[in-house]
């Protein structure tokens, strides 16, 4: 039987480092080439070698294909098809294309630059990388060779996310990130009902159901609203894609709606630079904003202004978005710090926060913070000011830690979760609409899994996997054959049989199949002779039966002869001139032995499709015995 | 291959030459006798090649063919198909002749057996299909004939096993649109073969093809099965079992149609008990139908999931229970239970704490949840609304907030717990669905109270910078109860900072806070002090009266008070001063309050008080004795006349200042008055049997007002709404003894013959088109001026003019006055412009050579068909006037008989010196040839061209002055 086996190299039980191999149909593909986010060493990659110890990967991969441009998801690619070694094709939508170098870049700069690490790629590998990319549109059919072929879908997610279906033959596998049909703001997701024979799906949000996105954006603007009204500064930290566009779009509206003139700020960098992509990229996001594309583009923002290190200081109300999203370094730092004295102001944390960042901190309720400062000077002077060190003790104690700077947080914290993965109601209607054959888990914790599968298993009664990474999980397939049927094979059945096929009753037919160069063909038996340039034989079955009679050798023929006709009626039995008895196509011959001439030998002969044509051969040779009997 | 196509259009394009040049011989013959069926059959006998006949046929198609000739044209084109090998213009011929039976006037019973006959040689599958296409149209036009019926349901039958799904499709169509009702008795139709097949019960034979292989004909049986549907029959219940099962068809358009199926079925037999399966419990038959449909609101495809949205509002008899499931989410976070926000809302409500919403993790997961309760998929109706609402596609959910008022309205339960997700619905990314809920809530307002939390995000839409939803938002309010005072509070906040924000809001503002203080007199009761800022031992300053913020307070309190009569107590001196001055100003906003001390404004109001309520009838009563005193007045000239006339349009008009209800009853008669009081007047100058010079004064007047009583004529027409046949005849007929008046003086004034006998003869016409206009009405005017006129017009069209005008004196003077009968509803059409005020003294400044936009918004009341009537005047000072047409799309419909404009005007100017006022106003257009409602065909109209159509334009509103100041350009 054949098979397909799903290998995840990372995300298998386990969040970051997507990496799964595919082996559908005597091709291999990986999809995802994602890195961790938790690991600085030789973890944070998936290990290529269980591919192939050393040597180039081409010779073991058909295809790469990369969902989205979540480095999770892409942090690895160079590293794998330029320092691992890869030269085969790489697919991604145009938007993963244009955004992920950036994001590879970026992250590139961070490891290498900041953190000094050596044995990295680097910036020419990443263009190198990408000039080995074959970019897909959606619903686009690609084919990769004569047998594999890929169909890419939208996906929610972010923007340029794409569910995968590959196909090998008959056999398919559905590859898909986190589809969200309801969660967000300008991405829509859907797929056909191809039934696949495995979908892949990620499952991070596998215990969890969440509530309507209105409610979420209803409170986070009525916040903003809020304090833009008290004259109050609103910080919203955010990492550089995704999520800001989506709030950008959002506050970007309201402020249409509501006649707001307060300004919005939106930090420079590399946000910037995805903004530009979501404007080019406009038709690939949802209803709303296709929508108003008649008008202008969404991403073309009125209300939402570059921003200037200088207009932090700027009296009266503004909203800026800044990164990094975890305050924990960079322009958001810098802004917090100069906003969190005054308790008119507010930060509203959109997304998950890391233990120990300021984020986390302050999210948690911590009004006090400690800040590692530059200018120690500056921080004395202060430190001095501050009341409860004024004691000359405390100070001594303190002068140790003079770098430290203690700050107020009056500004109001406010924590707003807009998450862009999937829930498990997502997962299911995803289920619902492709309806696969089995199902296989992957991005997301062990335990969440567990009880997702238990509920697939329960609700759609299909099987569901959950390798770990370098786990292997096998599926058996039955894949249905496709023959071609010569048309004259088909119009010759046609005319025997009924005026319709029915297509839920099976129907045999006579044929020939032939099996060259990795096609099968369905042909009478004439046209196969003809083909393959043989002769036809003849088979035939002959059946002696014994009998007592004491006339002659004609005269018995023609007692047969007389009774047959009498005994098989509806059956054009002939009395040839040369001795022989025809019933349909047996002949039928006697001859009487040279010792006894009253034993008489009866010579029964009949083609081979006779045999398996219910004729009545069989119910001749019986009757044959019976005479035989009657006569002695 | 450019160059090739070209040297074939020329190719073709020769040959077309060809052919018009021999068909000169056939257009003589039409002269004598047009016939299609001959030049057609030319043509076909000419044509070479298919290609030329399909050509042909094309070009004859594109005609139309009389009645008479159309069998004939059909029998060529058959002749014409047996011959053709071709299928494309066999499939043209095919459609030809469903073209043909369809032309009107042709019974095509004649051409049905040749048309069946060429089903059984026909071997092309399109062609047959076609032809069942033609056979569907000619069954159609014999709704009649039950023999041909029941050979078309044969031919049906007989082709359905076809191979071609297209052949299968129309079969099944052909069997909807035909199949019997009945399954006829067989003993009465002891036919042959055919009717014995076609008694056989069309519904299963259709609903074998909901199993066919090819979607599109699944599709068609389920249509054809909701054609008999509609078509009255009754559908068996099961097919009900089978339509469920289509419910999770791989094609989008097959489950729709099975939604639809689905549904119809729930109302035939909503109590029928159906088992569940996998269990041995039993529902009934409409829930479990809810169920399956709501499960399609989480379909694949949009379209599904809309036409479920949609039908569940019209599945009224669900049992409660179900209903409630619709509105059910859980949601869970790392498998614990976790509150909704709608939850949290409303716990926060009930604790009586403000929501913080400063907590971190306020909506932490709480409880653990059973893994084995959780349902992940939603089975069933489970949560469909929830949904149906958070779909990405606004159609749906635009549908999901239409079912839910449906359902809402008729289960106040319901309403209750579905308005969290309403009110959630008034922050919706798209505006057409902020809008459609806001009118929703308002349509089932009467069954819910508003708490706090949902006022807020309610009252949060009134910043929206779109007018529709603040307006529609503002009605929501009139119509909302709210539960506490702070409510109220809140409401009059956020209304003020509205009105703030959008001073054009004002009176729609100030219409919310009226029914907002009626509404809840004790609630507003308590915050009296605070609003009117009074205080026990101060005087607190008198704020400004002009304010619109402080009227807003003002409207809200004083309606409060009508059903609170402490509230006055806590009035300053300054709220009575301006309670009596906006009584007056703002008395539609302002209701008559019984204020202790007050006893002149009580007894003044009293009037208006007592006019409320029973008196409509006794003011009917008032205008119908009116009016019968007047038709006392046997002839224009009889003593007294005019001042009874005088007196009672007097009456008539402040009747209609005091009712409403009657005013444009009232206005209509004292206008009609006016006219006959104008007439008399007229003729009852003693002058007429002077000579000519002297009374070359009195005619000046006689001529107006002859015009006046024209004008007034059109405006009785045109400007009322509501009028019937006879008072239009009436009207009619005042404008024809105007005309005549006038005919009459011109006689009199002019010397030029010809002029007067073109005059005569334009007022006979006049009088023989109203003699047809009205004939059914001439009856009832029975002694009046048009029919002494009609007596005598063998006479009239016989005698010179000048004798026709003497004739036409007398009956004038002779004839009675014609006595108006009221219809049942009359109005007026009115407009007030709302917008601009008048009161602005800034100038409005811009340079000249360039324009300047006016907004303009008005209402129009009782205006029928607006878009094409009403436009805007603009005058300048200078005399000049434009007339502009507003677009349509800038008409809107808030309620029945009222229309809102709201438009722009470009204005436009050479430099002044200093700014001046221009005026604005609207006009009503009118032409008489509208009065063809009367139902003339066009044929008449084309007869009587000379009867022409007067077009003119009444004015029906107030004028606005703006202030304009076009600078000149600097150079």
């Amino acid at each position: 039987m054949p098979e397909i086996n799903v290998t995840p190299l990372g995300a298998g039980q386990d969040v970051g480092r997507s990496c799964i191999l595919v082996s559908i149909g005597g091709k291999n593909i990986m999809l995802d080439c994602g890195m961790h986010m938790g690991y600085n060493d030789d973890r944070r990659f998936p290990d290529f070698s269980y591919i192939t110890q050393n040597g180039r990967l081409t010779d073991f991969l058909d295809c790469v294909i990369i969902s989205h441009f979540h480095l999770d998801h892409c942090g690895a690619l160079p590293y794998m098809s330029e320092m691992v070694g890869y030269d085969g094709p790489i697919y991604m939508t145009h938007p993963t294309k244009a955004i992920c170098p950036i994001l590879l870049e970026d992250f590139r700069k961070i490891t290498v630059d900041k953190k000094g690490e050596t044995n990295f790629f680097t910036s020419q590998m990443i263009k190198d990388c990408m000039k080995k990319v074959v970019p897909l549109n959606l619903h686009q059919t690609v084919q990769v060779d004569d047998e594999l072929e890929i169909k890419a879908y939208y996906a929610g997610h972010v923007l340029g996310a794409a569910m995968v279906h590959i196909k090998v033959g008959s056999e398919s596998v559905v590859y898909t990130v986190s589809v969200n049909k309801y969660a967000k703001s300008h991405i829509s997701a859907w797929i056909d009902k191809c039934r696949p024979d495995i979908l892949i799906s990620e499952s991070t949000y596998a215990t969890t159901i969440r509530d309507s996105k209105r409610c979420r954006e209803r409170d986070f603007l009525k916040k903003v609203h809020e304090t833009i009204e008290r004259g109050g500064k609103v910080l919203i930290p955010v990492f550089a894609l995704g999520r800001a566009q989506e709030l950008c779009i959002l506050l970007e509206t309201f402020w249409e709606r509501m006649n707001l003139k307060a300004p919005i700020y939106f930090s420079t960098g590399l946000t910037e630079k995805a903004n530009h992509y979501y404007k080019l990229f406009i038709t690939w996001t949802n209803q709303k904003i296709r929508k108003t594309f008649v008008q202008r583009n969404m991403f073309e923002f009125k209300h939402i202004k570059a921003f200037d290190r200088s207009y932090a200081d700027n009296p009266g109300p503004m909203v800026v978005f800044a990164t990094p999203g975890m305050l924990h370094a960079g322009q958001s730092l810098q802004i917090f710090k100069k906003w969190a004295g005054n308790e008119k102001n507010m930060v509203i944390m959109p997304g998950y926060c890391v233990q120990g960042t300021i984020g986390h901190k302050i999210l948690n309720g911590q009004r006090k913070l400690e800040m590692e400062g530059r200018a120690t000077v500056r921080l004395l002077i202060s430190f001095a000011l501050t009341k409860r060190l004024i004691h000359v003790g405390k100070l001594l104690a303190c002068v140790f830690c003079f770098h430290t700077l203690q700050l107020d947080v009056k500004l109001q914290v406010e924590y707003m979760s807009f998450s862009a993965h999937a829930d498990a109601k997502g997962i299911m209607q995803l289920i619902r609409m492709a309806e696969p054959r089995n199902m296989l888990l992957v991005h997301g914790e062990a335990v969440k899994m567990e009880f997702l599968k238990g509920k697939i298993e329960q609700e759609f009664s299909i099987d569901c996997y959950m390798p770990a990474n370098g786990e292997t999980a096998t599926v058996t397939t039955n894949p249905s054959v496709p023959v071609d049927i010569s048309l004259n094979l088909l119009k010759r059945e046609m005319a025997l049989g009924g005026p319709l096929p029915d297509p839920k009753k099976p129907r045999t037919m006579h044929g020939t199949l032939i099996m060259k160069e990795n096609s099968l063909k369905l042909v009478s038996s004439e046209q196969a002779l003809k083909e393959l340039g043989l002769n036809e034989h003849q088979l035939r079955f002959t059946c002696r039966v014994q009998l007592q009679d004491p006339h002659s050798d004609p005269d018995t023929l023609h007692r047969i002869y007389t009774h047959l006709k009498s005994v098989l009626k509806g059956y054009t039995i002939q009395h040839l001139p040369d001795g022989t008895v025809m019933v349909e196509s047996i002949v039928i011959k006697v001859s009487s032995s040279a010792e006894d001439t009253n034993a008489k030998v009866l010579l029964l002969s009949w083609s081979y499709q006779v045999k398996h044509r219910h004729c009545p051969c069989s119910r001749l040779s019986k009757l044959g015995q019976k005479h035989n009997r009657l006569k002695t | 291959m450019a160059a090739h196509l070209k040297k074939r259009v020329y190719e073709e394009f020769s040959k077309v030459v060809q052919v018009t040049h021999e068909e000169a011989p056939a257009k003589k013959l039409r002269l004598s006798k047009p016939s299609k069926s001959a030049a057609l059959h030319v043509d076909l006998c000419k044509a070479s090649s298919s290609t030329d006949a399909l050509q042909y046929l094309l070009t004859f198609s594109r005609k139309p063919v009389e009645a008479e000739s159309v069998e004939g044209v059909v029998r060529i084109l058959l002749e014409h198909y047996y011959k053709e090998t071709d299928s494309s213009v066999r499939l043209k011929i095919a459609s030809l002749l469903g073209l043909l039976s369809k032309t009107p006037g042709f019974s095509p019973d004649c051409i049905v057996d040749d048309a069946i006959n060429t089903l059984s040689s026909e071997k092309s599958h399109q062609v047959l299909a076609q032809l069942l296409d033609s056979l569907l149209v000619i069954g159609s036009q014999l709704p009649e004939s039950p023999a041909v019926r029941l050979r078309l349901i044969e031919v049906a039958y007989k082709n359905l096993s076809d191979s071609s799904f297209g052949v299968r499709t129309k079969c099944l169509q052909l069997l909807g649109c035909l199949g019997l009702l009945e399954a006829p008795l067989g003993k009465d139709s002891d036919g042959p073969g055919p009717s014995l097949a076609a008694m056989r019960d069309v519904q299963s034979i259709i609903s074998d093809y909901f199993g066919d292989q090819d979607p599109r004909v699944r599709t068609a049986a389920l249509k054809a099965m909701l054609q008999l549907h509609e078509r009255g029959m009754k559908i068996h219940q099961i097919i009900y079992d089978q339509a469920c099962r289509l419910l999770s068809d791989d094609y989008e358009q097959v489950r729709s149609a099975a939604v639809q199926m689905v549904w119809v079925l729930s109302q035939l037999y909503p109590e029928s008990i159906v088992p569940i399966p996998s269990s041995n419990e039993e529902i009934r038959l409409v829930d479990d139908a809810f169920g399956k449909i709501s499960h399609m609101v989480s379909d694949g495809s949009w379209m599904v999931r809309v036409q479920a949205a949609k039908t569940l509002g019209s599945m009224l008899q669900v049992s409660p229970h179900f209903l409630e499931q619709t509105l059910d989410k859980k949601l869970m976070s790392d498998l614990r239970r976790k509150r909704t926000a709608h939850e949290r809302a409303k716990e926060l409500f009930a604790s009586g704490e403000f929501s913080s919403g400063r907590k971190w993790a306020d909506d932490a997961p709480k409880e653990k949840l059973d893994t084995n309760t959780v349902n992940l998929i939603a089975s069933g109706a489970c949560g469909a609304f929830v949904h149906g609402l958070e779909d990405e596609m606004f159609e749906v959910r635009n549908a999901a907030v239409e079912a839910l008022c449906q359902l809402a309205r008729s289960s106040p339960s319901f309403a209750e717990k579905c308005l969290d997700f309403l009110v959630d619905m008034f922050n919706d990314e798209i505006e057409e669905v902020r809008l459609q809920s806001i009118h929703v809530l308002r349509q089932i307002s009467t069954h819910i109270t508003l708490r706090e939390d949902q006022l807020d995000t309610v009252l949060a839409v009134l910043e929206d910078s779109s007018r529709d939803i603040r307006e529609a938002l503002h009605e929501l309010l009139c119509f909302t109860n709210v539960s506490t005072k702070e409510c109220i509070q809140l409401a009059l906040l956020e209304l003020l900072k509205n009105l703030n924000k959008y001073p054009t809001d004002r009176s729609s503002v100030w219409k919310c806070l009226k029914f907002l203080g009626s509404r809840h007199p004790t609630l507003v009761l308590p915050l009296v002090p605070e609003l009117l800022s009074t205080h026990p031992y101060f005087d607190t300053p008198e704020p400004d009266m002009d304010d619109p913020a402080y009227i807003a307070v003002l409207v809200l309190v004083f309606n409060a008070a009508t059903s609170c009569p402490t509230m006055p107590a806590l009035f300053s001196d300054h709220t009575f001063r301006h309670y009596a001055y906006l009584r007056d100003s703002l008395s539609h906003l302002v209701p008559p309050l019984r204020l202790p001390g007050r006893k002149q404004v009580y007894g003044l109001d009293s009037v208006d008080c007592g006019s409320g309520s029973g008196s409509v009838e006794s003011a009917q009563l008032f205008l119908q004795q009116s009016l019968n005193r007047v038709s006392t007045i046997q002839n224009l000239e009889a003593a007294g006349a005019p001042e009874l006339l005088d007196l009672t349009i007097r009456d008539l008009q402040r009747l209609g200042e005091l009712q409403t209800e009657l005013a444009g009853a009232a206005d209509f008669c004292a206008t009609f008055l006016r006219c006959q009081l104008l007439l008399m007047k007229a003729l009852q100058e003693k002058l007429w049997n002077i000579s000519v010079p002297l009374i070359l004064k009195q005619n000046i007047t006689v001529t107006a007002a002859a015009q006046q009583v024209l004008d007034e004529s059109y405006k009785l027409e045109f400007l009322y709404s509501g009028l019937e046949n006879r008072q239009v005849a009436t009207i009619h007929h005042v404008r024809l003894q105007a005309k005549a008046l006038q005919l009459i003086l011109a006689a009199r004034t002019r010397h030029g013959l010809d002029s007067l006998i073109s005059s005569c003869e334009k007022f006979l016409q006049d009088v023989e088109s109203f003699q047809r206009l009205f004939l059914t009405e001439l009856p009832h005017l029975q002694d009046s001026f048009v029919e002494k006129l009609l007596e005598l017009l063998p006479r009239l069209s016989s005698c010179k003019p000048v004798e026709q005008v003497k004739i036409l004196q007398t009956t004038l003077r002779q004839s009675g006055l014609l006595q108006l009968r009221l219809p049942e509803q009359i109005h007026r059409a009115t407009a007030t412009i709302i917008e601009p005020t008048g009161e602005s003294d800034n100038p409005l400044r811009f340079t000249s050579g360039l324009v300047v936009a006016l907004d303009i918004d008005a209402t129009l009341e009782h205006v029928q068909d607006p878009q094409n009537s009403v436009k805007v005047q603009v005058l300048y000072p200078d005399g000049q006037s434009h007339v502009i047409h507003p677009k349509p799309a800038d008409f809107r419909k808030p309620g029945p008989n009222r229309h809102r404009l709201i438009t722009q005007v470009y204005l436009s100017h050479t430099a002044w010196t200093e700014p001046s006022q221009i005026e604005v106003r609207l006009l009503l257009a009118y032409s008489s040839s509208c009065s063809s409602r009367l139902g003339w065909t066009d044929a008449m109209d084309s007869l009587h061209p000379a009867e022409g159509t007067v077009e003119g334009t009444i004015p029906f509103s107030k004028h606005v002055k703006v202030f304009i100041m076009p600078k000149p350009a600097r150079r």
